[in-house]
Parts: C-alpha cells; structure tokens; sequence
C-alpha cells in the first residue's frame, strides 16, 4: 500500500473570558468564534482516526504561553497520534519547552522568517522531523516576486505574510520553503491568506508551487469547505496532507467522511 | 502490576512514550542512570534524531542494556531505539562516525533507503507480519507512524518480524525471542500502537513469572 495522506484536524487554542484554553474558528483569521474545549475535542479527533493533529496557540501573551503548555501537555495525555504545536515560537528555547511539554513537532511562522537560523538551531538540535515551518502566503499579481504561477490567467506570484496576513514581507513564499527546506525543515506548513475562512477550497496554485519546487512533506492548508477540496490539493497540487479546520468542528463532515471519500477515489488513506 | 524502565539518555520527548506504557498498563519509571536498568520487568529504549549522536549519549548505558538482553528481560527498541539495537549503521558512516557502534544485541546494519519515492519515509504505512511474536498478537495490516530515513537489516532473517513497503520491502519490527525493536513509533500509532504497547507490558508480565 505505501504511505497514506494524512488528514489533519487544526484547532485555534486562544484564552476565553475565564483564562482557560478555548477553542475558537474564525473567517479570514478574523471574527473568532468559541468553538469548545482543547482536549476534549483532541481526545474526540483522535477517536474519528484523525492522522495528527495541529494545536494553534494564538493568545500571543506571556500568561497564554503558560497555559497552552499545560493545555498542550493535557492533550498529550488523551492523543495518542502526531501533535504539532504552533503560534508564538520565536527562539529555541521556546520549541524545547514545546516539546517538553508533549508537542511531537513545532511549526514555527514569523519566529523562522525573522530569524532564519531558528531553523537550523532547530533541526541540529532536536531533529529535523520535528521542525514545521510555516507559512501565511498571499497571491501578488506584480512584478517584485521570484516564482510565478498562473492563477486565473494572470501571472501570480505568493509572498508571505506576518500578523495573520495582515502584513507583508516581500518574501517570494516559493523561495523561503527552498530555504527552509535547505536549512532543515521537516515539513512544509503552507497557508493561504486568500482560501483562509472561504471554504471554497486550497489554494491549489500556491500549494502545488511549493510541492513541485521542494521535496520535503506539504501540509495544505487554509480554505477547506468538504472532501472533494481534500481531494483536490492531494492529485491537483500533490500535498502530502491536508489541514482542516471548520469544517471538523461545526460537525459538517467527519474525518471519516473525508477518508471515504478519498478511498472511494484511489487515494490511499488510513482506515 | 508491570514496572518499566525507559531509558532516558538526554532526548527530548519521552512524554508520549511513558504516557502510551502507562495507558498500556505498565508502572513506568523513566530513568538516568544505568543501574536503574536492573530489577525492571522490561526495558523500553526510545529514539530519536541520528544514530552516531544516540550511541554517544546512550553510552553510559551499553553495559546495562546488553546485560537485560542477555538476561532474557524484555527490551523494546523505538525507532532509532531499534536501530540502536543493531551493530552499526551506514548513518555514522555517512556523517564520518563510521565507529559509531550499535549495541549489536541484533546483530546487522541500518542502511538508508534506497529506492524510496521520498526520504524520509514520514507518516502512517501498513505493517506485514512475517513472522509470529507476542508483542505482535492481533496486529496484521494496520497502520503505524513512521519517521526515519534509515532501517534496519538483520543479518539473520528470522528476526523480522514484519515489514513494511515505502519503495523497498524493509523490516518495521524486528524480534528476537526477548529482544524487539519497532521502527515506527508505537506511542503516535493510534490504536494499533497502543496495542503493540499492551501486548509488550503482557509479554514483560509473562516472562516475570
């Protein structure tokens, strides 16, 4: 059979009212809306044969630092499959105590973008396989980036973002997974700032830009509204796996309603 | 009840692998120093990350490790943990450790893959059980994590016990009598992993009685 694609459930992790950890699920990383408990919902994914699972912490705050690690050390107790841990990792000690705390893999977005070198520190120090990199990209329709593709005819090219998409970099997003991959990426963690909340589907462009120009494992991400877009990134744009998030917590499909889908079509998935 | 021993030899995470031996059933004691190794019912030697670096750190351990393979007490191996089981690896070689000598209680070579679509071999594969063991009760065609981008190979055939297939047939779980290796990481195996981890924790209960 080979190696399966991977569905992976992504909860937001932020505060709520109370201080605890709360999910949320927003619309073009806007208009949060809470959604339900973090271990709760980890310890449900991993029963409906989730792949991995992905742990966003977007409270940005000391006092959330805190409490995403005892969440996330929580998590680590009830799921018993891959847990990837993500937002606000700047420094290397930041993806030790992540780990420590249970997290098998680190995505790292901004912290990498800033500071290149968190990359390889990362990788020489801990193994490449549990460093994710991650990236917000937006479609540019100018003339000031280094790999183009075409999206509707026109020639597009995809730069990262920072802030939630809300600022750019003037980083060609093709250019820095090249990097990233050079430097010792384990996976590529690709996000569109565009499909993000739209739930019209990947970003297929974008997505399959970063397969065909790296060789490490593509996370699609960003703009999954059912199984046929899953399906879609896997033969369209060949991710490795795909991200999901809305979709799994307003309960519109299942995993398992996702991985039928595949299956019924060829692609080869766990079950 | 069942008391384990996982050899902390200065990586990162055993969280998740002491987490999955105490869902397993199993009284788990994680620790520093070769002389907790004795008394135990079973051994659990995880890994992660290269093979030259793995036998460095864990080398305090060797003696103790050889002396529970030798004592017919249960030693499981994880991922790199299995590789280390093996006498040497083509990884130390590549990185100009060619000395880096395994604990050689399966005596064989960890080489790279070579004819694998991708490199590493990362994420969830099926297992063929070749050959009846314990550890490996009720498990036959599941799927298991993997992340590696070395295997290893047994001299003697008879200790693979199951293999799996990413471009090339290689061994996913080696066996001898009491000494087992896993490549792919039991603990992020979901069910089946946690399977395996139970029928370990029944294996180490039996050979204790």
């Amino acid at each position: 059979m080979g190696l399966t694609k991977r569905i992976i459930p992504c909860i937001d992790v932020d505060l709520d009212e109370n201080g605890e950890a709360a999910v949320y699920t927003g619309v073009n990383f806007e208009n949060l809306e809470h959604t339900g408990d973090p271990v709760e919902m980890a310890r449900q994914y991993n029963e409906a044969g989730a792949d991995e699972f992905v742990f966003l912490d977007i409270t940005a705050s000391a006092e959330g630092r805190e409490t995403m690690l005892d969440t996330v050390s929580r998590v680590a107790d009830q799921v018993f499959i891959p847990l990837t841990v993500g937002g606000g990792i700047r420094t290397a000690a930041d993806v030790r105590e992540t780990l420590r705390a249970g997290a098998d893999k680190v995505s790292i977005n901004t912290g990498a973008l800033m500071n290149p070198d968190l990359v390889n520190e990362g990788a020489a120090s801990f193994g490449s396989q549990c460093i994710v990199i991650s990236l917000d990209a937006r479609r540019r329709f100018d003339e000031q980036g280094e790999h183009y593709a075409r999206v509707d005819g026109e020639s597009c090219w995809f730069e990262c973002t920072v802030k939630g998409g809300r600022e750019g970099t003037g980083v060609d997003a093709v250019a820095w997974a090249q990097e990233a991959e050079e430097r010792g990426a384990g996976e590529l963690f690709v996000n569109s700032i565009d499909a993000d909340g739209t739930k019209e589907g990947y970003d297929v462009p974008l997505t399959r830009a970063v397969c065909e120009s790296t060789g490490t494992p593509v996370i699609a991400s960003s703009g999954c509204g059912g199984p046929e877009d899953v399906h879609e990134v896997f033969t369209d744009a060949g991710a490795d796996a795909a991200l999901a998030a809305s979709i799994f917590h307003f309960g519109e499909y299942t995993v398992d309603d996702v991985k039928t889908y595949l299956d019924e079509r060829s692609v080869s998935v766990r079950r | 009840m069942v008391d384990l021993a996982v050899v902390d030899y200065g990586i990162n995470n055993l969280h998740s692998a002491t987490r999955g031996l105490e869902r397993a059933g199993a009284d788990v004691e994680v620790v520093g120093s070769p002389n907790g190794l004795a008394g135990a019912d079973g051994v659990v030697l995880p890994g992660v990350g290269a093979f030259g670096d793995g036998m460095e750190n864990a080398g305090p351990f060797r003696g103790a490790l050889t002396d529970v393979a030798a004592a017919e007490t249960p030693l499981l191996g994880i991922c790199l943990g299995m590789q280390m089981l093996l006498s040497k690896s083509e990884e130390a070689e590549h990185a100009g450790q060619g000395d880096a000598e395994g604990l050689g209680v399966v005596p064989g070579t960890n080489v790279r893959f070579r004819s694998a679509p991708t490199v590493p071999h990362m994420g969830w594969n099926d297992l063929t059980v070749e050959r009846d063991h314990p550890v490996l009760d009720g498990i036959d065609g599941e799927y298991a994590y993997f992340v590696h981008s070395y295997y290893a190979r047994p001299e003697d055939e008879d200790t693979v016990a199951a293999t799996t297939t990413h471009g090339e047939r290689f061994p996913s779980v080696v066996a001898d009598d009491n000494v087992v290796g896993t490549q792919f990481h039991p603990e992020k195996s979901g069910e089946t992993g946690l399977r395996l981890l139970e029928n370990f924790v029944d294996f180490c209960a039996e050979r204790r009685a």
